[in-house]
């Protein structure tokens, strides 16, 4: 299977919030944090299954992640907590601002 | 066995303050009122402490503090950052620090709403407290934030359904969101917009142009069909009491601060028609503090540098992920923050070739790449101070159980007292 150009919004979650406290080399924190969300639909065409894994690429790094269907997002767009995986993949470029761009960054994700 | 009333969580900028708190033998045993990340938070907080460390041996909390201020009087261009998880006072004497040490100083808020600053800067801010929020506000708009996820209890406090003076709860709101993702707080909406990704600009746009009577010859803007912004166009005008909430969606995303200038100019706009208001979703439990302190002390928000002994504001060159990235520091401390594990990766990777010294309660990823580690009790939960709520209401953390560390502060004293002496 090739690789598949998709937008990627990275962001908070509930159960990211709750396991930073329980340290971030907790089980319950990286698990959320190597997490991508996926359109049901993106994820039957590419034949992905839940909780399979998918290398997920940008010009400044790659990462391996488990795919998690979600409702929440329109075809062609996926979600990753924010967390140490989605930081292999954000540049840091801030555009004189300070802040990175964490959403809407260009990625290539492909199934393992 | 003692239960703490109206203990204030130090988590996000909510900063409730209606939370009970079980104390047995100074453990935390239970906590009333808070969300799940509050319980996690105050019921795993003597889990993962931090060791006084120097080079990755475990040492004294004084040998540590020496340490600390010897790597800083040495250096040439130092960086303090974080100070979003700690108290006032605290803040006010890492500035103190940064102008004695001639550093850079920069918060959290260069990582998220720093692009909220840069547009208030630019044009200005209408804004109101939660409170009045609470008592009045009967259209609610989440434009780029997830409250439900992220600031958990904001709906039931100030937003959604919480009862007001003059609102009755729920029936009384209508709230609405606009996001790229169908969140749980679109799902909890009455209304919910589907912009694409970085089109956040062009719909705030077409509402300024709405509001004031223009007809726009298009089927949709930013994947928003006309007609529904024509509805919240009217929805917006119509309301006795409106408010835009927003978070990362607009400023971390294309467009950033002119995104959140064009939101406020859509709010200054509507208070030709009724009273509107526009706040930033804050997340750090005290970095609306951090940026008010660092205002009424250099007279800028973040991005500071006192190289030439009196301040200088810069975004994009006194930034912590700009000095990261272009390897320009020679030195950190890390006060109250996790950049290793928040930063892109060369910005954050940049902090274990350089001597870091981290100030936390507990463990991190930058506590495990530091050269230098200082525990400290935990503001909110073993220290008390001043924060500063997303709204810039100051409120008084309360301290619930002991701690075997020093305060922020108090470390902070210690390390500007070797630095003058050295």
């Amino acid at each position: 299977m090739s690789a598949e150009r998709f937008i990627l919004i990275t962001g908070r979650t509930l159960k990211q919030g709750r396991a930073l406290h329980l340290g971030k080399d907790s089980p319950e924190y990286t698990d959320e944090v190597s997490t991508v969300e996926m359109n049901e639909e993106d994820m039957e065409r590419m034949g992905l299954r839940e909780g399979e894994e998918v290398r997920v690429k940008t010009e400044h790094g790659e990462t391996t992640l488990r795919c998690r269907k979600s409702d929440a997002l329109p075809q062609g767009v996926v979600f990753m907590p924010y967390g140490p995986p989605a930081n292999v993949l954000i540049g840091p470029d801030t555009s004189g601002t300070g802040t990175p761009d964490s959403k809407g960054i260009e990625i290539e994700l492909e199934a393992i | 066995m003692k239960k703490i009333e109206n203990v204030i969580c130090p988590f996000c900028g909510c900063l409730c303050d209606d939370l009970e708190v079980t104390v047995e033998d100074g453990e935390i045993t239970k906590v009333a009122r808070g969300c799940s990340i509050s319980r996690s938070l105050f019921l795993n907080h003597h889990k993962n402490l931090a060791k006084p460390m120097v080079d990755g041996e475990e040492t004294s909390v004084e040998r540590a503090i020496e340490e600390a201020a010897s790597i800083l009087a040495r250096a040439q261009f130092p960086l303090i950052y974080g100070l979003s998880s700690t108290t006032c006072e605290a803040q006010g004497r890492a500035i103190e620090l940064a102008e004695l040490i001639r550093g850079n100083i920069d918060s959290t808020s260069s990582v998220c709403h720093a692009n909220t600053t840069l547009a208030m800067q630019a044009v200005g801010e209408v804004s109101c407290t939660l409170g009045a929020v609470k008592n009045r506000a009967d259209l609610v708009i989440f434009w780029g934030c997830n409250p439900i996820e992220a600031h958990n209890r904001h709906l039931t406090r100030y937003s959604g359904t919480v009862k007001g003076r003059f609102i009755q709860g729920r029936k009384d709101r209508t709230i609405v969101v606009v996001d790229v993702r169908r969140t749980r707080t679109a799902k909890a909406a009455d209304l919910f917009l589907q912009v694409e990704p970085g089109r956040d600009y062009e719909c705030l746009a077409a509402l300024r142009a709405l509001l004031k009577g223009e007809e726009l010859d298009v089927r949709e803007v930013g994947g928003i069909p006309i007609e529904e912004l024509v509805s919240l166009a009217n929805r917006m005008k119509s309301c006795k009491f409106g408010i835009i909430f927003f978070g990362m969606g607009l400023t971390m995303t294309r467009g950033k601060h002119l995104n959140v200038a064009a939101a406020i100019m859509l709010v200054r706009d509507l208070n030709r028609f009724t009273k509107f208001l526009i706040m930033p979703m804050r997340g750090h439990f005290n970095v609306a503090g951090a940026d008010n302190v660092l205002t009424w002390q250099t007279g800028y928000p973040y991005a500071v540098n006192f190289s030439r002994d009196y301040p200088r504001y810069g975004p994009g060159e006194f930034t912590a992920v700009d000095l990261l990235a272009r390897r320009e520091v020679d030195a950190a401390l890390i006060l109250a923050s996790d950049p290793v594990a928040h930063f892109p990766r060369k910005a954050a990777s940049y902090l274990e070739e350089i001597p870091t010294i981290a100030i936390d309660p507990h463990r991190s990823m930058t506590t495990e790449i530091a050269r230098v580690v200082i525990p400290t009790a935990a503001a909110g939960i073993s220290a008390e101070g001043t924060a500063y709520r997303m709204d810039n209401i100051p409120i008084r953390l309360r301290k619930v159980v002991d701690s075997p560390y020093l305060s922020d502060e108090e470390v902070l004293e210690r390390i500007i007292e070797l630095v003058k002496g050295s």
